[in-house]
């Protein structure tokens, strides 16, 4: 696991493992939108209908909503409750934490179930579970080289102060 | 904690507004959205009571621009000043790369911005956080109403380790966007060193 204070690094190789395994989820479990979440807001991929949709705001209600469910747990002497379901008139949404750093958005009409979202979404937290340990590792042993070839590590005060012209 | 996409090559970076009820952290993350222009901004949710007071956060994300070839994004979050909110500021705080706390130069708020700053610092510490080591800039707002505490008594009680600090006057926009600056600059800084 990722230590908490960590910078989160995403890598185009591990991006394009968890593309392939959230697409294969929607298929599978027949829902509208799916995306993943890190747990403080940062949006790290979607697919589905998203095009109407604000997944920046989404992401960041996301968190806030996992991190104030995690509060109530903690205040009954739970370690945190891993599964969220939000039922609506059409639209519900499932929401579970994957190697308890990730969170992992479902969002489904009639066309599917609450039983078999909570199926396939059982089997693809195991494999997005494996992605994000090999990230984790990953980050890790790349750790100090990273540091060295950190695009970050040349910028110049100029360079911030152009962001703000 | 700073988010690295080298897939989308983006960096996303999270930023707290803090500071005692009413001393006008909304009102900062309110100028900017008004003042930013359409195509850097995202919707920002204020999660408010009826009265407008911030039940749990107010959220607003910018996108600055780009640094060498990387988009920077930065995320700014309010936390809800009440002093009976103390568990949604905790949470708030997670994963935070900068804090900007802001102070209300009122005389009469004296007290409640040290208790604030006290609040912050516990709750940072408990997160695993030393706020000596995280970018972190001091604002003092409200500095064109009458009743204010000198500039000098504020930064000697709030600001004893001397960190960047500015008055503002968040209402009119008065020092909002340079105070913002300010903390993204640390960010940066603080990224370059490799750290956060």
């Amino acid at each position: 696991m990722l230590a908490p204070q960590n910078t989160f690094v995403m890598y185009e190789e591990e991006l394009n493992r968890i593309i392939v395994l959230i697409e294969k989820l929607l298929r599978e479990s027949n829902s509208k939108v799916i995306f993943l979440v890190d747990k403080n807001g940062q949006l790290i991929a979607s697919t589905g209908a998203t095009e109407n949709l604000d997944t920046t705001s989404l992401a960041s209600l996301t968190a806030g909503n996992i991190a104030a469910t995690g509060g109530l747990a903690k205040l009954i002497g739970e370690k945190e409750f891993s599964i969220l379901f939000h039922e609506g008139e059409k639209d519900n949404i499932h929401i579970s934490i994957v190697g308890g750093r990730v969170i992992l958005v479902v969002i489904f009409d009639h066309r599917s179930s609450l039983g078999l979202v909570r199926l396939r979404v059982k089997k693809a937290s195991e494999e997005l579970g494996a992605v994000f340990d090999d990230l984790a590792k990953k980050t890790e042993e790349g750790g100090e080289k990273a540091a060295v070839d950190s695009p970050f590590a040349e910028i110049t005060d100029d360079d911030i102060d152009n962001l703000f012209n | 904690m700073s988010f690295i996409n080298y897939a989308s090559r983006e960096i996303n970076c999270k930023i707290v507004y803090y500071g005692p009820g009413l001393c006008g952290k909304t009102t900062n993350l309110q100028h900017i959205y008004n003042k930013s222009a359409e195509e850097t901004k995202g919707k920002m949710i204020s999660l408010a009571t009826e009265t407008e007071r911030t039940l749990f956060f107010d959220f607003l994300p910018l996108a600055l621009g780009e640094i060498r070839g990387f988009k920077t994004r930065f995320h700014l979050y309010t936390v809800p000043g009440q002093v009976f909110y103390d568990a949604s500021r905790k949470l708030i705080l997670k994963g935070v790369d900068g804090v900007v706390f802001v102070a209300d130069s009122q005389d009469e708020r004296l007290d409640a911005n040290i208790e604030s700053m006290e609040n912050l610092k516990d709750n940072l510490e408990e997160q695993g956080f030393d706020l000596e080591k995280l970018p972190f800039v001091i604002q003092y707002n409200k500095v064109d109403l009458p009743n204010t505490t000198p500039i000098e008594e504020l930064r000697e009680l709030l600001n004893p380790g001397g960190v960047p600090d500015m008055t503002a006057c968040a209402m009119t926009g008065e020092g909002v966007f340079e105070t913002l600056k300010l903390v993204a600059k640390q960010v940066l800084i603080d990224l370059k060193k490799g750290g956060s």
